[in-house]
This record gives C-alpha cells, structure tokens and sequence, in this order.
C-alpha cells in the first residue's frame, strides 16, 4: 500500500520564531493518523502545513515537502486553493457560516467555487454528505433552519458534512471534539471510524484516550519535533523513547 | 454552619442594602443620562411636527414652488432632487467606500493601510463647505455649468470617510474561523471575502451606510455652488438641482410668512424621509443583521 501523505523535512515558521523542526512522516490511505502531544508543539501548525492553512497566517510560512499521491503540494506553481480542495479541513471550533441554511452551508464549498450544479443535483449532495456526517436524520426536516441554530455537536457534523460536499482525498481534523461534551464527542468519533473507509484522516488531539480510540497510527510531537511515530498499539502500549512514556503515562503535559 | 457565620451574615445583609442602594442609584443616573440624550430628539421632532405639520398638503408634495404672495405651491421638485441626490452619492460611494474598508481591514496593516486610515480620519473631519469647494473646482468649472453631478459628487466624498471607516470595523469583528472555514473548503480568498465575510458583515456595514445617507441627506453647504439649486423640476443629471436642505435655507432666510411655513414642513419632510428610509433597510435586512453582529 502506498502512502497518501508524505511528509519529508517539514519546517514551519511564525515569523522568525520556529515551531516545526525537520518532520518527516507518512500517513496511510483510508487509515487514521493522530498527532498528539502537549500545548504548544506544534500539533495545530503541523496539521495545518499539510493543507498550505498556516501560510494564510501573516509573517507565517513553511519549508520542506509534503506530498499528495506523489506530487509536491509545495511545488513552485502549485495553486493553495486546489491544495485545500482535496486536503479538507475541520477546525477546533464549530464554525458554520452564520448567515447560510444547513442546506446552504453544506454546498458552501461548490456554490462558493462557481458550480453549475442544478438545485436537485445539490439536495442529492446535500443528503449524500449528511448522512455520512450522521446528522441527516436529526436536521432532514429543517434543512432551511440557520446553520448556528443547532447544536455545537451538531454544528460540528454540519462542518464535517460541508467538507465532505467538496469530496476531499485526506481530511484534516484539528481537535475536532475539544469543544464539545463527551456525548458529541463519542458521535463524532464513530463518525470518524465510518469515514476511514473512504477517506485519509489526520486528527489533532491533546486527549490521549482519544487517540487511542481512533487512530490506527499516533505522532507525538514535542517542542515542534518528531519523537515518536508508528502503530497506535504500540506507541501506548511499548513507547520507545523516554518522552513518549512520560507524556502518555501523564507525567507531564 | 460555623460559629463565624452569623455575624458574616448580619455584615452581608448590612452591605446588601448598601449595594442595592448603589444600584438603585447607579441604574437611575444612567437612566438620566439616557432621557438627557433622547430629549433633544423628541423637541426637535415635536417642534418641527407643530411647526410644520400645519403646512403640509397633498400639494407639498406634489407642486412646483410658487412665486411669492401666490398663495399655496410645493417642494416636489426638491423632495425628487433629494433622493436623486442620494441616489448618485451612493451609486458614487458606495462601491468605492466599501471595497476600501475591506482592503484596510483585511490588508490593512502595511503603510499603505495606516496612510489610507489617517487620509479617511481626516477627510471626516474637513468642513463640507470646503469639499464643496473641491466638488466645484474639480467638475463645476471645467464643465461651465452646475449639475446634479457635481451634487452628488460632493456628498459622495463626505459618505467615503464614513463609509470606508465603520465596514472596516465590522469586517474586522467577523471571526477569522469563518475565513479559515471558506479557505479550507479550497474557496479563493476573494471569492471568501466578498461571499462570506462581506456577507456575514452585512447588517453593520447597512448601519454604517444609513448613518452616512442621514449625515449628506441634510447638507446644503456643499450643495450651494455644486448642484446649486433649482425653482423647477431639474432637467437632467447636467444641469442645477434642486434639494430639501437648500430650499428649506432660502425659505427660511425670506422674508415671507408663508415661505417660513414651507420651510417648516420642508424640514419635517426630511427627517422623515431619512428615518423611513433607515427603517425600511433595517426591516428589509433585519433577519440577517440579527444573526451576525
């Protein structure tokens, strides 16, 4: 099986201040890769390379190479926007356009990108891409409601369903569920086990039991470096490096 | 409970009715100082409506001026030339005063930000006298003539300080989530701008767009050598025109009893047309205001 996301010598930067030192990592196909670690290393700026998000943050860039299928997605002539097309992202916050229907926000991304697409071929994508984000049966009656109407849980489905809507190769979650309670979160992580049939995953999270939970593959960064990468089993279970134990067992972060 | 606890108790209870008294008097004085700002408002639209209800008839707004001592006549011409005047102020401004309040708030931190920011600042403060001197310089004189034009034109360099400066402020309170939201569907940033963020900013840029109409709707200094004013219906944008503001000036400063009256009934006139007009945008976008800011 080949890799879907490599990732080879990965440097990021908020203006002269270095928060992603020389990472290298693959992720696999229809899998889930979880990148944990404490406050402040780099999980989020990591996350966010992978799709060209952390360049939109003035003074920001990033060096090295991340490839998608084999092409550099930092390739000299590689336009962002269609990076993020096929690299789709959830963000930490449910952020649903507040002045668009559930129905609109769903087919946000086509309708913003110019599609042809008839109003029937759009309720059939609707209905497609929030059933796969669970949320159709709890929304299908009130499709036209605001998009902030619901709630966070929901909300965070409808984020989901919206990237999906754009059918995305790898999707890019950065700590889905830190804003929601634990009943949202267990519906979001099902979710994510339903996803990884069809899609690549990569998840931020700073909650271990999470990781554990979702992930077929874990990174522990620690001060913007790699420390430990492999199979989450044995990431939890036989850490090879001091760090990883001490983080994972609770000693610190 | 601890043996401490009632005398704590007896000193809360004691303090409690202290509070509520600082309440009591913290609550009326802002009360005050609300009815203090309003009262202003009610006498002037009180007054007016006495002054100048008294005047007003079917003919107000539906004739032409008539000579003095002729008995009756309207302001329909000027009621028109008021609302055209707007019109091209907006039609002007507004695409101009909008698009650079986006650029400040979203690009806005370079030097050419801060120069445009101080250069809109100082525009709002110059005398709209001297921006109709401006108007006049710039249009009246190469084209030999006044015009609705050049009308329009100075109020239109008045609403672009203002214009400019509050949909700066409201681009700038949609969270960012929403960009990086439009971004990460694989949305270009102007399509995002112009869908998301200007859509999300909506109601608070349509106040800052009212409160400038309010503001040139009751010019007459810029209006005096640029559109200059007109005793009949304007013939066309290229030539004089005639507005509220300026006829309820020349009306008031006549020596004529019934020409005070007409000023009157002007003036009611135009603040009525100016709240109607702000509460029919506020109804018409009110669903989309509420949800956003």
């Amino acid at each position: 099986m080949t890799n879907k996301l490599e990732v080879i010598d990965l440097n990021a930067w908020f203006g002269t201040h270095q928060t992603l030192k020389g990472i290298s990592l693959s992720v696999l196909p229809r899998a889930t890769t979880a990148i944990i670690g404490p406050s402040g290393c780099g999980k989020s700026t990591f996350i966010r390379c992978l799709n060209r998000m952390h360049e939109v943050v003035p003074g920001a860039h990033a060096t090295g190479q991340v490839l998608l299928d084999g092409a550099d997605i930092y390739a000299p002539g590689i336009d962002p926007v269609q990076v993020r097309a096929k690299i789709g992202m959830v963000f930490q916050r449910p952020n649903p356009f507040p002045t668009m229907s559930i129905f609109d926000n769903v087919v946000a991304g086509l309708r913003l990108n110019g599609t042809r697409k008839s109003r029937r071929d759009l309720a059939g994508i609707v209905e497609r891409s929030l059933r796969q984000a669970a949320l159709w049966d709890e929304v299908k009656d009130c499709l036209h409601a605001s998009g902030v109407s619901i709630s966070g849980g929901q909300q965070q489905r409808l984020c989901i369903a919206r990237t999906l809507a754009v059918e995305p190769d790898v999707i890019l979650m950065d700590e889905p569920c830190s804003a929601l309670d634990p009943i949202a979160t267990a519906k979001v992580e099902a979710l994510i086990h339903e996803l990884k049939q069809q899609y690549t995953i990569v998840i931020v999270t700073h909650n271990m039991q999470q990781a554990g939970r979702v992930s077929d593959m874990t990174a522990f960064l620690y001060l913007g470096t790699l420390v430990e990468f492999g199979p989450t089993e044995r990431i939890f279970t036989t850490p090879e490096k001091k760090e990883t134990e001490d983080y994972i067992t609770g000693r610190f972060g | 409970m601890t043996p401490t606890a009632e005398p704590t108790a007896g000193s809360t209870r004691l303090s409690y009715a202290r509070r509520r008294l600082l309440n009591g008097l913290a609550q009326g004085g802002a009360g005050l100082c609300t009815l203090a700002v309003l009262l202003p408002l009610v006498l002037i639209f009180g007054y007016l409506l006495v002054k100048g209800f008294s005047a007003l008839n079917l003919s107000f707004f539906t004739q032409l001026p008539k000579p003095v001592g002729e008995p009756g006549g309207g302001m329909a011409n000027a009621i028109v030339g008021t609302l055209t005047l707007i019109a091209l102020a907006c039609i002007l401004g507004l695409p101009i005063g909008v698009l650079a309040g986006v650029f400040l708030a979203e690009h806005g931190h370079s030097r050419l930000g801060s120069t445009i920011r101080f250069c809109a600042d100082v525009l709002t403060g110059v005398p709209s006298i001297v921006i109709g001197i401006y108007a006049y310089t710039l249009i009246v004189l190469p084209t030999h003539t006044f015009s609705a034009y050049a009308g329009g034109f100075a109020l239109a360099v008045i609403m672009l300080p203002i214009v400019t400066r509050t949909t700066e402020e409201m681009v700038r309170l949609v969270p960012s989530t929403l960009r990086e939201a439009a971004l990460g569907l694989g949305v270009p940033a102007w399509r995002t701008t112009l869908w998301v963020v200007l859509r999300t900013a909506r109601g608070g840029i349509i106040t800052g767009i009212m409160l400038a109409v309010a503001r040139v709707a009751g010019e007459t200094a810029p209006l005096l050598f640029t559109a200059f004013g007109n005793q009949f219906w304007h013939q066309g944008l290229t030539g004089p025109i005639s507005s509220l503001p300026q006829q309820i000036y020349t009306y008031a400063i006549s020596p004529y009893e019934d020409w005070h009256r007409q000023a009157w009934a002007g003036a009611l006139v135009l603040l009525v047309l100016i709240s109607l007009t702000s509460l029919a945008v506020r109804l018409l976008t009110r669903g989309h205001a509420r949800s956003t800011l």
